[in-house]
């Protein structure tokens, strides 16, 4: 087990040094962050002291190689937006961001997957073909467009909940969270609903069709022949069986709405990192954006990582090294 | 169990009062292009403690009559008519839950597949479990000591340890040896057995046979055994169907449908069996192939196979006659 996580920890450096190599490369060839950094009027003095400063006089590798060593100690420079280290800005959003992305996956685990395994066991039932009809609306509307319906349905007309920002937030240390406060549970229901959708909806699908696959098969009839109770056999026997590619895919959708949280952020102004992204964007502000895509891909990494461990925990097939049949 | 022999005469019943009776069973599949007839005036009895074998060309019906035995018939087919009894007890149109009940605890079943009857994210020994406690009265510490129990009966060495193996860390003679536990495990009276040895190695499949036998001996078990193997029925059953085309063509004891095989098809079934006795040049077939179900044609269903139509065949089903030692559907023995 040990040897396999360090296996896949070598295996995921070259695609660090990947994005690293792009963020770096987006930092030394997108923009000239000097002149956006010096503005209208300056000297020429001016403009080398801060070339010489940002080091950007040394040649390519040598940049690239102060660039490793800086981000691999956490280190991604000043924002030239807030010229405000970068590391700190991002450690400041990213509870946001975090708590917002694990309440949307939360809620596309937890309501996903129950429907998708009713509208496997019920095919035919009015409910499992109004949840049908239904799951093709969040996947067919835009995250914007359900985001302000949803503003516009419960802040507008109804006014049971905010329409913007994270609501009041306590600090435990570095960490801010909204889940303290009424107000802030309240900011979070609609932002969560919005980015959440479009995953319940694959993930009840995705259920769905793994568990009309796994209802087929000779060991679910077994089951029934041996007289299980139908719970023990739909819930023990024929939905663990649908896990391996569940896990997949919803290990995969949490990275994408850590990483595509931006325009459910941009939609409701929560303070996290993917607004911090897209303002950032918006000012040119290379280290911010380097930061941000390099965090990204060591969060896809990180969770790849996890799946490929509750694969072993969930299918005993990959277990390798027991005593084997004959 | 009784310790006299049971010797059922010509297709008829011994005197005991049957264990799993059949009566008329009729099972259909609606589809867009009409009702397809599965089975049709399926009618049999199995006897406490009797190996019924049941044979057939593919597509005959024999697991589908297992199937609606269990109450396990694939939407949409359904039980259109006559009736299913166990002990005397109508179980054909009981509920689910009741006849969930029923699966397992009193109609044991054994599948054609080993490789893909266990679940392959669970040990045996919780497989086991799962089904001893579902039916028997027992706490998980004494259902793991009969799991372990079971295990030894059906010949899984170091039955202590691999209690805690999963399916695919045995071969597919041992997994089917944990099939036949599961059925057995909550000591039912019955067990479909469908196919138990098509799926394995020749070697294999004789132990698996002798394996079944012994058991359903020892625990007084009736057996309702599905094979096309004429050999399987021949040492195994007490006695033997024949199905054709979703019907019972000829029923009767092993050694009479084995050795003067009434009906024109049963005779060239066993035709199509190499003898051992004598070299022969050229095996016998039956030219032809079994009706689809769509399009079985009227009268006798064998009619455009049989060597010996006449017209009346041709026009009239045969009910099952005294044919002799057995019973056949055929108008040959047809006392007018």
């Amino acid at each position: 087990m040990f040897a396999f996580i360090v296996s896949r920890i070598l295996q995921a450096l070259p695609v660090m040094l990947t994005v690293s190599l792009i963020s770096f490369a987006m930092f030394a060839y997108v923009g000239d962050p000097v002149a956006i950094m010096l503005g209208q009027d300056f000297t020429e003095a001016q403009r080398q002291a801060l070339v010489q400063q940002l080091g950007l006089d040394q040649p390519f590798f040598v940049q690239f190689a102060t660039f490793l060593g800086n981000a691999v100690q956490g280190e991604f420079g000043l924002s030239y937006r807030l010229s405000r280290p970068v590391a700190e800005l991002i450690a400041e959003r990213a509870p946001a961001t975090l708590e917002l992305a694990l309440c949307a996956a939360f809620i596309a685990l937890a309501v996903g997957v129950p429907m998708g395994v009713y509208t496997g066991l019920y095919r035919h039932s009015w409910l499992s073909r109004f949840f049908l009809t239904f799951s093709l609306i969040g996947v067919s509307l835009p995250t914007f467009l359900i985001g302000i319906l949803l503003i516009l349905t419960f802040s507008v007309w109804l006014g049971w909940l905010p329409s913007f920002g994270r609501g009041d937030v306590a600090r435990l240390g570095w960490w801010s969270t909204g889940f303290l406060s009424w107000s802030g549970i309240k900011a979070l229901i609609l932002p969560a609903i919005t980015l959440g959708l479009f995953q319940l909806t694959l993930i009840m699908r995705l259920v769905r069709s793994e568990m009309l696959e796994v209802l087929r098969t000779d060991y679910i009839k077994f089951a029934r022949a041996r007289g299980l109770p139908n719970r023990m056999v739909h819930f023990g026997h024929a939905l663990k069986n649908t896990l391996v590619p569940v896990i997949t895919i919803a290990g995969l959708q949490l990275g994408a709405i850590i990483a595509f949280a931006i325009v459910t952020e941009t939609v409701f102004q929560w303070p996290g990192m993917g607004l911090l992204f897209i303002q950032s964007v918006g000012a040119a502000d290379i280290p911010v954006m380097a930061a941000y895509l390099m965090l990204i891909a060591a969060v896809f990494v990180t969770i790849n990582l996890i799946v490929d461990l509750l694969y072993y925990a969930v299918d005993p097939r990959l277990r390798i090294g027991r005593g084997g049949g004959h | 169990m009784s310790e006299t022999e049971t010797l059922p005469a010509a297709g008829s019943a011994p005197a005991t009062a049957p264990l799993l009776s059949v009566r008329n069973l009729r099972v259909e599949f609606p589809t867009r292009r009409g009702t397809l007839v599965a089975l049709d005036d399926v009618s049999f009895d199995i006897h406490p403690g009797e190996v019924l074998g049941v044979v057939g060309e593919s597509g005959a019906g024999k697991s589908m009559t297992g199937a609606a035995i269990i109450g396990l018939l694939e939407p949409p087919g359904r039980i259109a008519a006559g009736s299913i009894s166990l002990a005397g007890k109508r179980i054909d149109n009981l509920p689910y839950e009741q006849m969930r009940r029923i699966r397992g605890r009193e109609i044991g079943a054994i599948f054609q597949d080993p490789l893909t009857t266990l679940n392959p994210l669970y040990t045996v020994g919780r497989q086991l479990v799962e089904t001893i406690t579902t039916h028997l009265p027992v706490g998980p510490a004494e259902a793991r000591r009969r799991a372990i129990e079971w295990l030894e009966l059906v010949g899984i060495p170091a039955a202590a340890q691999r209690v805690d193996s999963y399916p695919h860390e045995f071969s597919g003679g041992m997994r089917q040896r944990v099939v036949i536990a599961l059925a057995l495990c909550a000591e039912p009276k019955l067990v479909v057995a469908d196919e138990p040895t098509t799926a394995l190695d020749v070697s294999i499949q004789a132990q698996v046979i002798a394996l079944l036998k012994r058991l359903a001996r020892e625990k007084g078990t009736a057996m309702m055994l599905v094979t096309h193997d004429m050999g399987v029925i021949a040492e195994t059953a007490d006695r033997v169907a024949v199905m054709y085309a979703g019907r019972i063509i000829e029923i009767g004891a092993v050694r009479s449908v084995v050795k003067e095989a009434a009906h024109p098809y049963t005779a060239g079934l066993m035709g199509s069996i190499p003898p051992i006795s004598h070299r022969v040049e050229r095996l016998e077939q039956i030219d032809g192939a079994m009706p689809r179900l769509s399009a079985i044609p009227p009268g006798c269903p064998y009619n455009p196979r049989c060597p010996r139509v006449f017209d009346k065949c041709l026009t009239l089903r045969p009910e099952l006659l005294d044919a002799g030692a057995t019973r056949a559907a055929c108008w040959l023995y047809d006392p007018k």
